[in-house]
């Protein structure tokens, strides 16, 4: 279980996280929800070690992870697929999940051929430059080298930015298999409440820095105060 | 055939390709720290000439030239790793003026260190090859077993530094440090360690180069030594692209060649000049070099 206790973090005067606490149930999805500037990318980033908090703790089971550096939190089990992706675009799609698996400890043969089977048009592309991917493709590979280590933590952030409705399902139906079946525990942020709530066990709302809700994503779901005001969702 | 092999345009070729490749592989130590960490290493062919004088003159004085060679280049690894350390690693982020004068002073500092420890006299380094040209029915080739021997060495080098980016994982942690540093510590990588091994390594390919133009008994070791041959590896880079390693590799021999016909044919003089009329005539038609694809950029 991911456990984030007063998290506050600040950049300069502005105060971008202020005493965020929740935690994320071990094999199920927590969606982190919120409009622009509510913190959520920061969130992540705090999670995985790129920013350092001013108060507040983040930890792993009986981890503490605060304090650690991103190259040794990664090492715990937390994989971060940052927004917009990050794949390395002059990287070939097997050059960046060769770079996901070094810290796997499975061989890597194994390791690629499990995410060749999860996603087949990866297998297919293999050779290709990742710049020559379509934004679908780039999400699968960013999804998939984060995946290669295997983590028992996945931080997604924003994966259906720029994509179509229909590639954004098959993505969230993706994360949600991934989580069944192998028992990862997912922080999904996402604009498109609409579809992370679907998929997830709870929803955490942030409003300028500040937990404003965190429940069951159903009840999150059907809360038309929060769907209004919080979340830009008509009924 | 003997008479072409000795004419004069295939000496000036095969001269300028020996130049040449000094020129590339000054280039290429400048794009091994350009690609990485985005600083121009003004300094780096005083680091290379304090290597060489580790190698030849103080720790191995009497041994021979290849343990001196090797010392010079464990020398160029630990000048680099430390130069990155103690001086580089305050200056990421930093305003671009701020290593470019960090590094212009680092190599004034390391001159007239070298010049106050070893003195300005042109020291003879040994040689392990003859610099007397081949004969072909008794005329000369315009090329000796030492040209072979810098063509060779630089080569070899080269297809190191390329195997190791291309072909090993240490190679593949090196570039996405230097492409993309942020996911990259996402994924494990410890930048900071690849920042310190490309600088490293730059040093030591620049310790390669430093030796093989001191070992010329035309040249010697002295405390600038290197300063002539690192304006035109500087050009070959910045003509290149200072993303190419290819670039640095091929611009170094073009540049090479041209500036011998120059030499040859108008006057040794108009070598300076010619070479930087190339480079600003480079930098006004591709300024981001000619071998440079405009998305090798940091992601």
């Amino acid at each position: 279980m991911i456990r984030v206790e007063g998290l506050s973090v600040a950049y300069g005067a502005v105060q971008a996280l202020r005493d965020v606490s929740f935690s994320a149930e071990t094999g199920a999805i927590t969606a982190v929800l919120g409009a622009n500037g509510a913190g959520k990318t920061t969130l992540l980033r705090t999670i995985s070690g790129l920013v350092t908090p001013r108060s507040g703790t983040v930890s792993l089971d009986a981890t503490t992870l605060t304090g650690e550096r991103p190259e040794d939190i990664v090492r715990r089990g937390v994989g971060h697929v940052p927004e917009g992706r990050g794949v390395i675009a002059e990287f070939t799609v097997e050059e960046n999940l060769r770079l996901g698996a070094m810290i796997s400890k499975v061989t890597l043969r194994d390791a690629l051929s499990q995410q060749y089977e999860w996603f087949p048009v990866l297998g297919e592309r293999r050779k290709q430059a990742a710049a020559t991917l379509s934004g679908g493709e780039r999400q699968m590979l960013a999804m998939a080298r984060a995946l290669i280590a295997q983590p028992s933590v996945l931080l997604l952030d924003e994966p259906s930015l720029g994509l179509a409705p229909l590639v954004t399902a098959q993505l969230m139906h993706t994360v949600s298999d991934l989580c069944t079946s192998s028992g990862l525990t997912v922080i999904l942020v996402e604009q498109n409440a609409k579809s992370a709530l679907r998929i997830a066990k709870r929803a955490v709302v942030l409003y300028l820095g500040r937990v404003v809700a965190d429940d069951v994503a159903a009840a999150v779901a059907e809360d038309d105060q929060l769907r209004q005001y919080y979340l830009g969702m008509v009924k | 055939m003997s008479s072409f092999l000795t004419s004069r345009n295939v000496a000036d070729v095969l001269n300028g390709i020996t130049n040449g490749v000094i020129y590339s592989l000054v280039a290429l130590s400048l794009v091994l720290v350009w690609r990485s960490t985005r600083i121009l290493n003004f300094a780096q062919g005083a680091m290379a000439m304090i290597a060489t004088y580790v190698g030849f003159a103080a720790l191995a004085p009497s041994t021979n030239y290849w343990v001196s060679m090797a010392v010079a280049i464990v020398a160029g690894l630990v000048i680099g790793g430390l130069t990155e350390r103690v001086i580089v690693r305050g200056l990421y982020g930093k305003p671009e003026i701020n290593p470019v004068v960090a590094m212009v002073g680092f190599l004034l500092v390391l001159e007239s260190v070298a010049a106050a420890i070893w003195s300005t006299s042109s020291r003879g380094l040994p040689t392990p090859f003859s610099m007397v040209d081949w004969q072909l029915n008794h005329k000369p080739v315009a090329m000796s077993p030492f040209a072979l021997y810098e063509i060779v060495t630089a080569l070899v080098v080269m297809i190191v530094i390329a195997a190791l980016f291309q072909y090993t994982k240490l190679g593949l942690r090196l570039r996405a440090a230097a492409i993309a540093p942020e996911v990259s510590r996402l994924l494990g990588v410890r930048v900071g360690r690849m920042l310190t091994l490309g600088w490293m390594l730059s040093s030591a390919v620049g310790a390669v180069t430093a030796v093989l133009v001191a070992s010329n008994y035309f040249t010697g070791l002295t405390p600038t030594a290197m300063d002539g041959v690192f304006a035109f590896g500087f050009i070959a880079a910045a003509i290149g692209g200072l993303d190419s390693p290819v670039g640095a590799l091929l611009s170094g021999i073009s540049l090479g060649i041209i500036l011998q016909f120059v030499g040859d044919y108008l006057n040794s003089n108009a070598i300076i000049l010619v070479a930087l009329g190339m480079l600003i005539v480079s930098l006004m038609v591709r300024p981001n070099g000619v071998f440079t694809r405009s998305a090798q950029r940091r992601v």
